[in-house]
């Protein structure tokens, strides 16, 4: 795991999750814009796989426990494709705060699995 | 006498059943993971947070499923998490060691974004505003649900 990239990882969802949020509220249904930042966030977590799997071999390891963390990063990977294909499935604004509202749980599991790699107090 | 229940599953509610949906991925899982790893820490507290993510998931499922049974069992659910909440919460700022702040329903749902104190009352409202109404003629228009 990389700080700055985790950083903006979490930066990218949080603005993701709010657009989304707003756009749907606003009565859009899920489009390019909102299934766009959708699919950004999601680029970004494979990207934080591949960087998760190589760290270690750079002696960059977790902290705490790896498994707590790819259970993490694994469940945060598969919340934007159902997110997206909910909106597929269902055409309605509240699947677009839906979308809002997977970036911004991936927003939260990325700051835990920064916690978990960096900063074990327990 | 006729009943009927509004679909609860539609408009707002789609996105009370994807957190719902959340919650219980998160207290199910984290909890497993806490029973497997480091149940003596907190015993109590985790087998707790396990029981709420089960509870959740039927949550979810009573808020998504039609009918006046599922109407009941949600509001079971849902209760049940709100007084878990509440005593839980109370109980471990009386005693923080029994509880530790990784558990779903301690201090209130602090360590989840206080999400597990907020959306039964949430989910309460929602069920209230969709609840089973007597069938007559005129009652027929009831609001519909879904509406964008």
């Amino acid at each position: 795991m990389i700080d700055w990239f985790t950083t903006v990882q979490v930066i990218v969802a949080c603005a993701a999750g709010l657009l989304s949020v707003v756009l749907g509220l606003a009565g859009r249904t899920p489009a390019d814009i909102t299934n766009g930042a959708t699919v950004m966030v999601e680029a970004l977590l494979l990207a934080q796989i591949v960087i998760s799997i190589v760290s270690p071999l750079a002696g960059n390891t977790p902290t705490g426990s790896g498994l707590e963390f790819w259970v993490y990063l694994v469940t945060a990977a598969l919340l934007p494709p159902l997110a997206i294909l909910w909106g597929l499935v269902e055409r309605n604004r509240w699947s677009t705060v839906i979308l809002g509202v997977a970036c911004f749980a991936v927003a939260v599991m990325v700051f835990r699995m920064h916690q978990i790699w960096f900063v074990q107090l327990a | 006498m006729t009943t009927t229940t509004p679909r609860r599953s539609g408009g707002l509610g789609r996105v009370l059943i994807a957190v719902y949906g959340l919650l219980a991925l998160a207290a199910t899982g984290r909890s497993v993971y806490q029973i497997f790893s480091e149940f003596d820490h907190a015993p109590l507290a985790y087998s707790l947070s396990a029981l709420a993510g089960v509870v959740y998931i039927v949550a979810t499922i009573a808020l998504l499923a039609p009918g006046d049974t599922w109407y009941r069992v949600a509001w079971i659910t849902i209760s049940f998490e709100l007084v878990g909440v509440l005593v839980v919460g109370l109980l471990s700022y009386l005693d923080p060691i029994l509880f530790t702040e990784k558990a779903v329903w301690s201090f209130f749902g602090r360590g989840y974004g206080y999400v597990p104190l907020v959306l039964p009352i949430l989910g309460m409202i929602w069920l209230y505003r969709h609840r089973p109404r007597v069938v007559e003629p005129v009652a027929a228009n009831a609001e519909p649900a879904g509406t964008v």
